[in-house]
């Protein structure tokens, strides 16, 4: 017997996965109270995405860590391939910075 | 003067007592749900609850004026003291009948607490604005999962029709009035409607209707908890929750 994914009014089907029983595997992000911006802060499973968002608040904000949740699922994040970081990200590139400019203390930090 | 202060206190165990009763079933699932996600939710949903009623016997136990802690209250009263609606009661069984008890607390916890929010004093409407808002996170949880279950497969159709069938009996119980709630309307303390049913009745068509489920016939209902009159079931919860704070009185962790 094959397992249907309820749909949820106004919620994507999500695609399955192989993973724990069929549930997608899904990425978290939190902003903090006083935070600018959403933070990767770990994974749930879940069936649909309503589930996603509740999982992720109840597993991710249980002591007020924060004021917004986005759920990502996992395959629909595209990662930099790890073996070739070196490649991508070589830091010793002195000569993107503007470091020749003499920049006058009223302007302040840059 | 005193009279009025028991109208009070009696209220509030009441649901001190549902919100107790609700969060020790709820914590014996911890480590038994079939997913860690839904897991950690029903300890915070069970977590909720047992702060609510911590709120409502702190506040009954400072206004009863007797020198009871909300521990004693707690831990200290025997099967025929409490006081909380039966539904609270009833075991957990399977994952439908959990979801089931769950939502028919929720839809009746969030109109109340709303209503509650509104009360007179300042304090029982402290505890309920709190209350409500975890109320409604409850209730979107809960009625999600009957939708999911009911509107999914034959199994679990079958097993969440099964569910709000065997459960519906306890629900009048929550409904239940007496002088007390009278004399607290006439003071304000009840805003006028707080115990009504209409919204409660409402969620429930709402949502069996989303779930393709078929709404309970039966007419029996099972009362008297709040009179202290429960089923089989709270003399065995009792017992395992009550059991160490008796045999160590005053323990501190």
């Amino acid at each position: 017997m094959s397992y249907e994914v309820p749909v949820i009014e106004g919620e994507e089907e999500a695609e399955l996965s192989g993973s724990a029983g069929g549930h997608p595997l899904w990425e978290v992000f939190v902003r903090a109270e006083r935070g600018l911006n959403h933070v990767h802060v770990g994974s749930i499973h879940a069936a649909d995405a309503e589930l996603a968002m509740q999982n992720a608040r109840d597993v991710y904000t249980r002591r007020n860590e924060g004021v917004s949740v986005w759920v990502v699922q996992s395959t629909h994040v595209v990662a930099s391939d790890p073996h070739v970081a070196d490649t991508w990200f070589d830091s010793d590139k002195p000569y993107r910075h503007p470091t020749f400019y003499e920049i006058p203390d009223e302007v302040g930090h840059m | 003067m005193i009279d009025q202060d028991l109208d009070l206190v009696i209220y509030l165990v009441r649901h001190g007592d549902d919100n107790l009763v609700l969060g020790q079933r709820l914590g014996e699932l911890v480590s038994y749900m079939p997913e860690l996600e839904e897991d950690i939710a029903v300890a915070n949903v069970g977590l909720d609850h047992i702060g609510a009623a911590r709120n409502f016997y702190s506040y009954a136990a400072e206004l009863e004026g007797f020198g009871r802690s909300e521990d004693d209250l707690a831990m200290l009263r025997d099967e025929r003291e409490f006081t909380n609606a039966v539904l609270a009661e009833q075991p957990n069984g399977d994952f439908a009948n959990m979801m089931a008890r769950q939502f028919y607390y929720d839809a009746y916890q969030l109109p109340l607490y709303t209503s509650l929010a509104d009360s007179s004093d300042e304090r029982l409407a402290g505890i309920a604005q709190k209350a409500q808002k975890e109320a409604s996170y409850h209730l979107r949880r809960s009625a999600g999962w009957l939708v999911r279950l009911g509107d999914g497969t034959e199994e679990s159709h079958n097993r969440m029709q099964a569910a709000i069938d065997e459960l519906w009996k306890y629900t009048e119980d929550l409904f239940y009035a007496d002088e007390v709630d009278g004399a607290l309307e006439e003071r304000g303390v009840l805003p006028v409607g707080a115990g009504d049913r209409d919204q409660f009745d409402a969620t429930v068509a709402e949502v069996l209707a989303a779930a393709t489920l078929v709404a309970p016939s039966d007419d029996y209902q099972r009362t008297g908890g709040r009179t202290g009159f429960h089923t089989e079931h709270l003399g065995h919860l009792l017992p395992e929750m009550q059991m160490l704070y008796r045999s160590h009185p005053g323990v501190k962790w």
